[in-house]
């Protein structure tokens, strides 16, 4: 043993002495006159749609505001990080856009898993991270290049579980998805819906990418309980989940169903259909919403795409995205600094075309409107139409400063 | 070695095993490959990973004959392994790597009187089944595991207490190119040795094998063991290097790209193997940089092909070119 260290140890020194003195020191990486843009979004696999919305979001940005800020070009380099539980592929693509492509800041990590396999590596490249969904409530507090413009469970959950109890719900019981998000909305709701007095009256956890529900809902049903709160991670998931409340009678059953957003993403109502049918869900963005920023996107996104292509909080939040980005290099006067764009995002409030958002100052994370909406048919074609807004609500997940 | 006696000793041992021309331009290429892809090396890191992971799996299909389609639980188990002890901080890479190479072994020797039972097809279902029950172990074990979410929360010592993991991937790619050159090394002097010969001869006709003498059990039981082992400590160093552990490194789609790259690259040729896991693992990320969205099409149509271009897998190849030359 002591040999095969004694050996390791020389081969060791030998191969770390090449090493510096083959290796130049990494030039300065702001200077070359453009500002990179790395990508790690879900491209391929189950939740390539997802991809596809931050994609466009991107491209209907651009398609507005310009592929140059503030006299840089921008150059925008993708690569595709196959969905959730691949943390290490994300990390190692994340190492890869900074390394090799230069990159001067990451925008994407669709899963939570991802975005934190990659902190500490951003920690020590001192760049910064837009994050575009991932939607735990402790990501941010992992790395202080990360910055967050999508939403979190517990902004969403605990935004549900108030008005639940304000509404005349009595009873609940939570369906949540088994992984981080999962546990943050199950925590959330809990908290909100028992403060305003309501009773949790049973909780199940289902696997990430359960198809099947159909006993689990059999269980809701006999308990009868005021209402059902559920989350899973949206897509086909949550397709299959929403279909399978409808084929359960949950409805009918006279129990109310409670969701997050992305359970009934827009794009996917139409497959969803009549399961929609007086479903509560919260959420921060739907495409009825009437504001100019919202006008404009949904605008440019039909010339781009089409009628049929409809955007989801997915799109917007990419959009969201690059519009903070794209200020945040313009207040710098293209300074692509770290420490100068974290500034820059820093308490950053603008009107996106989900309402008006604000980057908090000291948890760089979210702070805006959640709409409580109900499943309406108008015109023939389901949609969440908002019954009431919760304003300018920032997460309440955070652990609070010592 | 000259080649007239290279072949002499590969024709004593079934024309498998001698492969030094090719030996050589892999460790030389692997060497050369840090000094001319600087910014590559953390790709580079988790081909030599994919690399010892594959010699693991060679060890048991191109020697043993035993088919596996649940070799990722030991890998998986190494990763976990490691990234547990270093959460509760012993975090030195080398004893983890240590520890996740004796219980991926331990664990390979308690499930060897399922597995050397049995036929192909048996085995087959029988490691599959236990794959997916490690699977589902550490899917439940949240607290130890992370569940779905995975591992994240951890740092690595420098190696020896000297060479701190830097963020380019510069110490990752020695490190791990060290256990590499190790896991190798071990590897060619098992199959060279009598107990190689044994296993061939097992792979070769199994019952005749107890006839000469020839313990055919315990024979499998160690290259079972060994190659549990050997599969934790690739494990291991993708955990380390990538400071993260998850759920898909024990799934099923790793034990199955695995039995396609031993099989793409000739079973039972070691070099062979470790051209193919290069190949494989380049291919995908090429792929995948040129096509984020439709990359799996082009892997599954190159794969498709190379069966039929290379029948006796890239070992085959190398094996050709070495004969033709040396005739």
């Amino acid at each position: 043993m002591a040999f095969i260290a004694c050996a390791l140890r020389a081969a060791f020194l030998a191969a770390a002495a090449t090493a510096s003195l083959a290796t130049l020191p990494a030039p300065a990486v702001a200077a070359d006159g453009k500002l990179t843009i790395g990508l790690v979004l879900p491209l391929s696999g189950a939740f390539a749609n997802e991809g596809r919305q931050y994609e466009n979001g991107i491209k209907v940005f651009q398609k507005i505001h310009g592929k140059t800020v503030a006299g840089l070009p921008v150059e925008i380099v993708t690569r595709d990080d196959q969905g959730p539980s691949s943390g290490d592929l994300a990390r190692r693509l994340t190492q890869e856009l900074i390394v090799r492509d230069k990159a001067d800041v990451i925008i994407g990590y669709s899963f939570t898993p991802n975005a934190m396999a990659a902190a500490t590596l951003l920690n020590e490249a001192k760049k910064p991270a837009i994050i575009v969904n991932a939607a735990t409530s402790i990501i941010t507090e992992k790395s202080p290049y990360f910055v967050r413009v999508s939403w979190t469970l517990a902004q969403a959950a605990a935004t549900l579980g108030d008005w639940a109890a304000k509404n005349g719900i009595k009873t609940a019981y939570t369906m949540v998805s088994d992984y981080a998000p999962g546990l943050d909305a199950e925590k959330w709701f809990k908290q909100a819906f028992t403060a305003g007095g309501g009773k949790i009256v049973g909780t199940v956890r289902t696997p990430v990418t359960a198809m099947e529900y159909a006993p689990y809902l059999q269980r809701v049903v006999e308990v009868k309980p005021d209402a059902l709160f559920a989350f899973n991670p949206g897509g086909d998931v949550s397709v299959a989940f929403m279909k399978a409340t409808h084929e359960r009678g949950v409805a009918a059953a006279g129990i109310k169903l409670l969701v997050t957003g992305d359970v009934v993403e827009e794009n996917a109502l139409v497959l969803i259909g009549d399961a929609l049918d007086g479903v509560i869900s919260v959420h921060h963005y739907q495409i009825g919403l009437q504001n100019p920023a919202n006008e404009q996107f949904l605008k440019v996104h039909k010339e781009l795409f089409g009628a049929d292509d409809i955007p989801n909080a997915r799109a917007v939040q990419a959009f969201d995205a690059m519009d903070v980005l794209y200020r945040a290099v313009a207040k710098t006067a293209a300074n692509l600094d770290a420490d100068a764009l974290l500034n820059a995002l820093k308490g950053m409030k603008l009107d996106s075309p989900r309402g008006p958002i604000e980057i908090d100052a000291t948890t760089r994370d979210i702070v805006q409107n959640m709409y409580i909406r109900r499943g309406l048919k108008i015109d023939g074609r389901w949609q969440n139409v908002a019954v009431e807004t919760y304003r300018a609500v920032a997460d309440p997940g955070k652990t609070p400063p010592k | 070695m000259t080649g007239a006696s290279a072949a002499a000793r590969s024709r004593l041992f079934g024309g498998r095993v001698g492969i030094e021309g090719a030996t050589l331009v892999l460790f030389a290429g692997a060497i050369a490959s840090y000094f001319l892809f600087p910014n590559h090396l953390a790709l580079l890191t988790q081909f030599l990973v994919l690399m010892m992971f594959a010699l693991s799996y060679d060890l048991l299909q191109g020697h043993g004959g035993i088919v596996s389609l649940g070799h990722a639980a030991f890998f998986g188990l190494g990763a976990y392994a490691a990234a547990i002890l270093a959460r509760t901080g012993y975090n030195d890479p080398l004893l983890g790597l240590a520890f996740a190479a004796v219980l991926s072994a331990v664990v390979a020797l308690v499930l060897t009187p399922i597995i050397v039972r049995g036929n192909d097809f048996t085995r087959l279902l029988v490691t599959l089944g236990v794959a997916s029950l490690v699977y589902e172990a550490a899917n439940r074990m949240r607290g130890l595991t992370g569940g779905a979410d995975g591992l994240p929360d951890f740092e690595i010592a420098p190696v020896l207490g000297l060479y701190k993991f830097d963020f380019e991937g510069r110490i990752a790619f020695i490190y791990a190119f060290m256990v590499f050159a190790m896991v190798y090394v071990f590897l060619w002097r098992v199959v060279t040795s009598p107990f190689g010969l044994a296993l061939r001869g097992i792979r070769e006709n199994t019952r005749r094998m107890p006839a000469i003498g020839s313990p055919v059990r315990r024979h499998l039981a160690v290259a079972y063991t060994l190659s549990g082992g050997i599969a934790g400590m690739a494990g291991a160093v993708l955990a380390q290097t990538s400071r993260f552990a998850s759920l898909d490194m024990l799934g099923f789609e790793r034990s199955a790209e695995i039995m396609m790259v031993a099989t793409l690259g000739g079973s039972g040729h070691m070099a062979g193997v470790s051209f193919a896991a290069l190949a494989f693992g380049w291919l995908k990320d090429v792929l995948s940089t040129a096509s984020p969205k439709y990359w799996q099409l082009g892997l599954g149509i190159v794969l498709m092909l190379s069966v039929f271009v290379a029948r006796g897998g890239i070992g085959g190849l190398l094996d050709h070119l070495r004969f033709r030359r040396s005739a």
